[in-house]
């Protein structure tokens, strides 16, 4: 599905946090947003994703005006995955993977929500985890399991806030590629927000980076991550080398300013 | 690779196969365990209308049911006075605590769900404390305002029913509602924050509780015990006339807040989750928390206040059957009937003919069941 993003405005009381951003997401593609802590991502994810609503701008899905969408169909257009999962009481895994198909569901679940639900899960090795409780699981099993409820939701566009965060070294690569494989497969699009710029540069078709709420740049990441970007956006200076599977940043302080962002 | 795609398709059948399978034995094992609260609720039902002050043979029983219907099979009962003490006195109080304890039950569940607070009730809004203030007002100024106690008769298809003392069934009710408006007064605009909710609660909890201390500061002996009675909640005056007001009230509020059971599932896992899965979280938020509360309002203005059913019987279902409201929703409402059956009935037993406040024998039995859960491992990781 093409998401495209036009003039945001958004903001908490009297502080606006985003400044008239505009991107877009083509079909199939993985966008990466990227900026330091407080320049808004968060605050884009959550508004692409219709959990605040925008002061201004517009936000179309296939052409067509966001705000024309019910909730209930937004909700099969658009899936969400928070940075810190919240579960509550005594939640198995499964039944925490097949409230992904809400949006599809008035009472009971059909086999296809529930083959979709096992798919998930086998996607993200959570097999062993059926019924196990979910707060009884590490920060980064919990993190695949709010991805899985997220595949079984099977959106046309997957917004992640942060999704790998917890995971480690393993999973973090496992995980974005997985998704990337996904997206390809179903012909869904994808925004993520990350810190590592390094996985930015594997893992995304476009990069769009934030800063101070307005849109530094957009673009491939070889047009957009740069030396220069780096030092602009992070106040810290970097040096960009090409490896044998592609560019690799290494940031390093010491610069003349000494300041640590 | 056509042998690797094979592969991968028959073990991918295979996972859905296991995961349908175990699914479905998960669901199973929930249906047996409604399936037995449902029997241990009528058995004990049953056995109220056997029990009591006196008892009444089982035999009895059936002919005092059946020998309307079939005169000729089923005979007489033994004694005259059965079909009084069945119908007029124990059959419209067990249709009382089913009502009270399935409403009580539920609504613990819905707003521990919504406020996503395991220490959440339905009193938690202060309802319970604004109908005993309603009751107190009743208690204290009924008489001078009306001369008299009021009590309500009316006639449905050619049958009388009684309401006793409708004024106190009134104003409990109404002071119940002001609380509930006073919450949504409080928590206007479009971010009902939980805890400002449950604060507000608090908070109307002591305007109330000051009303009622004032009321017990003024009044005589007498009105002094029977404020302090109506607190404690009973089910002796349990007549049909109440029922029948309770009946629709009752259904109506259940079957609204059971629906929400997909939409408090996907509450579990966020509100910003929730909110992206297609739930208007401030809307069923605020319709959740004012169902339960009326609910709960109607069953306290004719019991008094019936407490412990709504914070524990959601947590001891929560234990057994797990999180999924679809099914916590009915076994809350269902161990709310059994536990309050059981307690009612051990009250009308233990000091016969005379009867404790259920509450007592509530807390008792209720508490020490709670407590064994808590101690034995294998329910206390559960929690």
């Amino acid at each position: 599905m093409r998401v495209d993003i036009e003039d945001l405005v958004q903001g908490y009381g009297n502080r606006t946090i985003l400044d008239g951003v505009s991107f877009s997401v083509d079909e199939g593609e993985v966008v990466t947003v990227l900026g330091p802590n407080g320049s808004g991502k968060s605050t884009l994810i959550k508004t692409v994703c219709r959990i605040m609503e925008p002061r201004s701008g517009r936000i179309a899905m296939d052409g067509k005006d966001v705000s024309s969408i019910s909730k209930e169909e937004f909700a099969r257009l658009v899936g969400y995955v928070p940075q810190n999962p919240e579960f509550i009481g005594y939640t198995n895994v499964y039944d925490a993977v097949l409230v992904g198909r809400r949006p599809y569901v008035k009472w009971n679940y059909s086999r296809e929500d529930i083959r979709m639900a096992a798919e998930s899960m086998r996607l993200m090795r959570l097999d062993e985890f059926f019924d196990r409780q979910v707060t009884e699981m590490s920060g980064g099993q919990r993190q695949r399991v709010t991805l899985a409820r997220a595949l079984t939701q099977d959106p046309r566009l997957y917004v992640f806030d942060e999704p790998t965060s917890a995971l480690d070294l393993r999973h973090q690569l496992d995980t974005l590629r997985l998704m990337r494989s996904v997206i390809k497969e179903r012909g869904s699009s994808m925004i993520i927000a990350l810190h590592d710029l390094n996985l930015a540069i594997r893992y995304s078709d476009k990069v769009m980076v934030l800063k101070d709420g307005k849109v530094y740049g957009f673009g491939s990441s070889d047009d957009v991550i740069t030396e220069r970007m780096i030092r602009d956006v992070y106040g810290v200076e970097s040096e960009i080398v090409e490896g044998k599977n592609g560019r690799y940043i290494h940031a390093y302080d010491g610069s003349d300013d000494d300041y640590l962002v | 690779m056509e042998d690797e795609e094979v592969i991968a398709r028959i073990q991918r059948d295979l996972d859905e196969d296991v995961f349908e399978g175990r699914y479905d034995a998960e669901s199973k094992k929930k249906f047996v365990f409604i399936s037995i609260l449902i029997a241990v609720s009528l058995f004990t039902m049953l056995i109220s209308i056997t029990l009591g002050a006196v008892d009444i043979p089982l035999i009895d029983v059936i002919n005092v049911f059946m020998h309307p219907i079939l005169p000729q099979v089923f005979a007489e009962p033994s004694m005259d006075y059965y079909n009084e003490f069945i119908f007029r006195g124990r059959m419209p109080r067990v249709f009382m605590v089913a009502l009270t304890g399935f409403s009580l039950g539920l609504a613990g569940m819905i707003m521990q769900g919504l406020l996503r607070n395991p220490l959440v009730s339905p009193f938690t809004l202060g309802v319970s404390t604004a109908a005993s203030f309603g009751a107190a007002l009743s208690i204290m100024f009924g008489p001078i305002l009306f001369g008299a106690v009021v009590n309500l008769k009316y006639n449905v298809l050619g049958v009388n029913f009684y309401v006793d003392d409708l004024l106190q069934v009134l104003f409990a009710f109404l002071m119940a509602l002001a609380s509930i408006g006073i919450i949504l007064l409080m928590t206007r605009g479009k971010d009902i924050s939980r805890s400002t909710v449950i604060l507000s609660g608090v908070v109307i909890s002591y305007l109330f509780q000051a009303g009622i201390m004032a009321c017990k500061y003024f009044s005589d002996e007498d009105e002094l015990r029977e404020i302090t009675m109506w607190i404690m909640g009973s089910f002796t005056g349990s007549t049909w006339g109440g029922v029948l007001i309770l009946v629709p009230i009752v259904v109506i509020c259940c079957i609204a807040l059971i629906s929400t059971s997909m939409d408090i599932n996907a509450l579990a896992a966020g509100d910003d989750v929730a909110s992206s899965l297609g739930v208007d979280v401030t809307k069923l938020r605020r319709d959740g928390l004012v169902i339960s509360t009326m609910v709960t309002a109607a069953c306290l203005s004719f019991t008094g206040v019936i407490g412990f059913i709504g914070l524990m019987a959601p947590h001891i279902c929560r234990m057994i059957i797990g999180n999924d409201a679809r099914y916590l929703s009915v076994c809350s409402g269902l161990m709310g009937i059994a536990i309050l059956s059981l307690s009612d009935l051990f009250c009308r037993l233990i000091i016969r003919p005379g009867e404790l406040p259920v509450g007592i024998v509530l807390y008792i039995i209720g508490g020490m069941f709670f407590v064994w859960m808590v101690g034995n491992r294998r329910w206390s990781k559960r929690l």
